[in-house]
């Protein structure tokens, strides 16, 4: 590879990183904030980083009825947490921990997994060609995880 | 600049390298210093020519690794200006060190009601062991606040203490701002008090001329692998007076004079802090990094950072929205510039940087307190050694509009 071609795809690499869906919904949190009376909260804390995810659920019968997350962090951190609120809004509990288990095998690398099945959240795909990132896009999906259990669910 | 740099550079292998097809730029310095060629060669030596156990060997290998090893621990007495070899000990790094002054000096001395007097700037490896010696004993823990620059609010020395002020600990320089402590000031006044000192020099050692008798601290702790030397070897300084009242910490071969199934008394200094087989390898290299840092002359080491720093604070300036943090003058401060560029957050400008090669460090460089006082999640970290060049600054000033152009899009 010529070192002009090997610069350019430093810069892909950078770009599949940070896709503009990503960039958007770190611009453009959707569901940050608290909900008034939630089921169960849960705080998620990376204390390499010192990413912080808190993930708030309000739970009825078998499906997520609202869901609200707020935090700091890096871009992906974040904006992984506003793309999982929307994917798991309104969604039966089973299909929240599917999507969960795939999410996190995809980012593990897994090739059971097929990224498109995964909707919007397959741009975070990019994270996994920066394996000390990756800890970051997960850091929401863990904490729901726990949500989850903790709430006993 | 006060250093050849070129001629330092090329002792440097690691500076050849390419990171992502770029030279690599590495300005990670305070979490770890690169090594050169006399610091790697002399590990070689070592494990190629006389490796063997040290201190009770009758054969030749082991007097050779014996006189070595200890003549390491005289170079970092020398370095320091400690009054003796006896008041160096080896330990693994200055994590450990500050865990032993706390579980042996501490445990014996601070009692219940007690105050240990810390300051908001603390790493916390100069942190943990203080409030867990705090809460074993149900003494309280107080923390100097700093200014709007980052220097510690001391309005009046004499006002500095409690009367049961026990210990007070101190970075000599702060890692994640760089500015330097007036150790030399406050020594005297904690002496009045009858409280110990002890100054955690692991951004102290590497960067400045260090005199521990100038300075009039009870305790100094450094690493090797933060100037030049290898990893898992550090010091602690103590005065001789205070070594010999303390209890060992840990307990096993080496440390003893003569044992009994009823008991055992302990060895002479220092060998009664350093149990078990010691790390001699790399106490070894870590006198070649000694010698290193002598022959470049720690004044010049302190002066070329200067000079860098000042011309890195310059360059960082002409962003109109950076926030830099530590005191403005570089003669304030060490090799350290902590700074938020606009709204990115420091792990996404250290990603984008290490694709142009630029190695700093993002996050809350272990001071999570510090961070909150200053209202951050984290900040980016550039510091620097006495391999950098400015134009390596020039380097990580493009590679910062790139990152901010990168996030405009």
């Amino acid at each position: 590879m010529s070192l002009r071609e090997e610069y350019a795809s430093q810069e892909s690499e950078l770009d599949e990183l940070y896709r503009d869906i990503i960039l958007d919904h770190y611009r453009n949190p959707r569901h940050r904030g608290s909900l008034a009376s939630p089921t169960t909260t849960h705080e998620g804390l990376n204390p390499l980083c010192g990413d912080e995810v808190t993930v708030e659920l309000l739970v009825d019968g078998d499906r997520i009825a609202d869901v609200a997350y707020k935090g700091s962090g890096c871009s992906i951190s974040q904006s992984s947490a506003s793309m999982m609120t929307e994917a798991i809004d309104g969604k039966p509990l089973e299909e929240v921990k599917r999507l969960s288990a795939d999410f996190t095998a995809m980012m593990r690398g897994e090739e059971t997994i097929d990224p498109e099945s995964l909707g919007d959240l397959e741009a975070l795909s990019g994270v996994r060609k920066f394996p000390v990132r990756v800890k970051c896009a997960t850091l929401a999906w863990h904490t729901l995880e726990e949500a989850l259990e903790e709430a006993g669910l | 600049m006060t250093l050849d740099v070129a001629r330092i550079r090329k002792d440097f292998p690691i500076l050849e390298r390419k990171v992502y097809g770029k030279p690599l730029v590495y300005l990670d310095n305070a979490a770890t210093s690169q090594k050169p060629r006399q610091v790697i060669d002399e590990l070689v030596r070592y494990y190629e020519n006389y490796n063997a156990n040290i201190h009770r060997a009758v054969h030749c290998l082991g007097e050779e690794a014996t006189a070595a090893y200890e003549e390491a621990r005289a170079k970092v007495a020398a370095f320091i200006n400690a009054p003796s070899p006896e008041c160096v000990i080896f330990t693994r790094n200055t994590t450990e060190a500050i865990n032993l002054v706390a579980y042996t000096w501490g445990r014996a001395n601070v009692r219940e009601g007690d105050e240990i007097l810390l300051t908001q700037m603390e790493h916390h490896s100069n942190l943990i062991p203080w409030q867990r010696l705090a809460a074993e004993k149900g003494a309280t823990v107080r923390y100097i606040e700093l200014t709007d620059t980052q220097t510690l609010a001391l309005d009046g020395l004499e006002n500095l203490f409690e009367a049961r002020t026990r210990i007070m600990a101190m970075p000599h320089v702060s890692n994640s701002m760089g500015t330097i402590n007036p150790v030399g000031k406050i020594a005297p006044e904690a002496r009045r008090n009858g409280t110990a000192f002890l100054v955690d020099g692991a951004q102290g050692a590497p960067h400045l001329p260090v005199d521990v008798q100038a300075i009039g601290c009870d305790f100094y702790a450094f690493s090797s692998h933060k100037m030049l030397g290898p990893t898992g070897i550090g010091v602690l300084y103590a005065r001789k007076e205070l070594l010999e009242e303390m209890e060992p910490f840990l307990g096993g071969g080496e440390m003893i004079r003569r044992v009994d199934f009823e008991g055992a008394t302990w060895n002479d200094l220092p060998w009664k802090f350093e149990a078990g087989t010691p790390n001699i390898a790399d106490a070894i290299g870590f006198g070649a990094a000694i010698d290193y840092l002598n022959d470049l002359g720690m004044e010049n080491v302190r002066q070329h950072e200067i000079e860098i720093t000042e011309y890195v604070l310059n360059r960082l300036g002409e962003f109109d929205d950076i926030t830099l943090y530590g005191p403005p003058d570089p003669r304030d401060r060490g090799g350290v510039v902590s700074f938020n560029l606009g709204d990115l957050h420091p792990h996404d400008i250290g990603t984008v940087l290490d694709r142009h090669g630029v190695a700093i460090r993002a996050g809350h460089h272990c001071t999570q307190p510090l961070m909150r006082t200053l209202g951050v999640s984290g900040t980016a970290r550039a510091s620097f050694y006495v391999y950098n060049t400015l134009e390596e600054v020039d380097v990580l000033v493009e590679a910062l509009e790139a990152a901010r152009e990168f996030f405009k899009r």
